[in-house]
């Protein structure tokens, strides 16, 4: 878990300073850091919240970066089934990208078991303390830290990475093509609905794409980041 | 920015984390995961990012860079050659932060 610990960290260093430096000053930092613990989405939050898109839009785009966590969630279901639905809504809340790959290596097959939940708790409580507190350091480093260097910026080439990490197939990267070029076409349309405009773009062209040529049977699942 | 739309901004976005992580352990019984939701998730996280990071890494304002002395055109350069060869993220960060921070502090970029 510590080499784990030292990624997570870093990644959550990133997100703090580019919540500070995206305007949202210290206490929202500390508020988003604490309650959304969702890294890729939070950083691509950030720079609608900060141009003032309607609330819809960013919700709209985190829903979207966070779809994976819904198949996961899938994937978790066999394991928790005897616990109270409160007790599963309170793990699932914590349960980040990397504690269900380790889960999942661990205990590959499905079905509750008694060493389960201490594995859970324990990786869940690693995986968060070296989250926030990279986080919470990253949100008071950039309050001490000029604006004009452009820290910020880290952010973005977080994002690139995780871009990176999606693009698998040529169906990924056509579709990361289009994506691109409607987000560019529609960038007059107001309240930012460029996005909205072209993840249906990619959506649509993606599909046709996985149908016209299926790809490959077997596929690591998409979108593995910290949070 | 409004402090408070920024706080209910927050807290919707966490209400997504709950939504999204815990969706198929939320209900009591077992709902088939569809399969449009599969082909969907291969595409729709990939398309937001692009939307998000075009404008933040490739425009100003509402239209393309139009100039080469900007320090993000050759951070994000650096991010996606470091990224394309050695695929650590980890890496793709610190290698275009250090080319920002050398481009902004040494030549103003």
């Amino acid at each position: 878990m510590t080499g784990i610990s030292l990624g997570v960290g870093a990644w959550g260093l990133v997100t703090g300073i580019a919540m500070v430096k995206a305007g949202l000053g210290v206490w929202l930092s500390l508020a988003m850091s604490l309650c959304v613990f969702a890294g890729s989405a939070q950083l691509a939050a950030l720079p609608l919240i900060a141009h003032g898109a309607p609330l819809w839009v960013t919700w709209a785009t985190a829903f979207c970066v966070n779809l994976r966590f819904i198949i996961f969630s899938a994937g978790w279901r066999p394991y928790l089934a005897p616990l109270s639905r409160r007790h599963r809504l309170w793990v699932m809340y914590f349960m980040a990208d990397l504690n269900y790959v380790a889960f999942m290596k661990r205990f590959p097959v499905p079905g509750p078991m008694d060493e389960q939940l201490p594995y859970l708790w324990g990786g869940v409580a690693v995986n968060w303390a070296a989250w926030q507190g990279m986080s919470i350091l990253g949100i008071a480093l950039a309050d001490v830290i000029p604006t004009q260097w452009g820290l910020g910026f880290a952010g973005s080439l977080a994002l690139l990475g995780i871009v990176g990490t999606l693009l698998v197939d040529r169906g990924t990267w056509i579709a990361a093509g289009i994506a691109a070029c409607a987000a560019f076409a529609a960038f007059a349309l107001p309240f930012h609905l460029n996005i909205v405009v072209a993840i249906a773009a990619a959506i649509a062209v993606g599909v046709l794409i996985d149908h016209v040529w299926p790809p490959a049977p077997v596929r690591a699942p998409a979108g593995s980041d910290a949070t | 920015m409004n402090p408070w739309l920024g706080l209910l901004a927050i807290l919707g976005l966490a209400a997504i984390t709950v939504i999204t992580r815990g969706f198929f352990v939320i209900p009591e019984r077992e709902i088939p995961i569809p399969a449009w939701l599969r082909e969907a998730l291969r595409y729709a996280p990939l398309a937001a990012l692009v939307a998000v990071l075009l404008p933040e890494v490739a425009m100003t304002d509402d239209h393309l860079l139009d100039t080469w002395r900007d320090a993000r055109i050759y951070a994000t350069a650096t991010g996606v050659g470091v990224f394309a060869t050695t695929r650590n993220l980890l890496g793709t960060i610190l290698a275009g932060t250090a080319v920002l921070l050398a481009l902004r502090l040494g030549l103003g970029w």
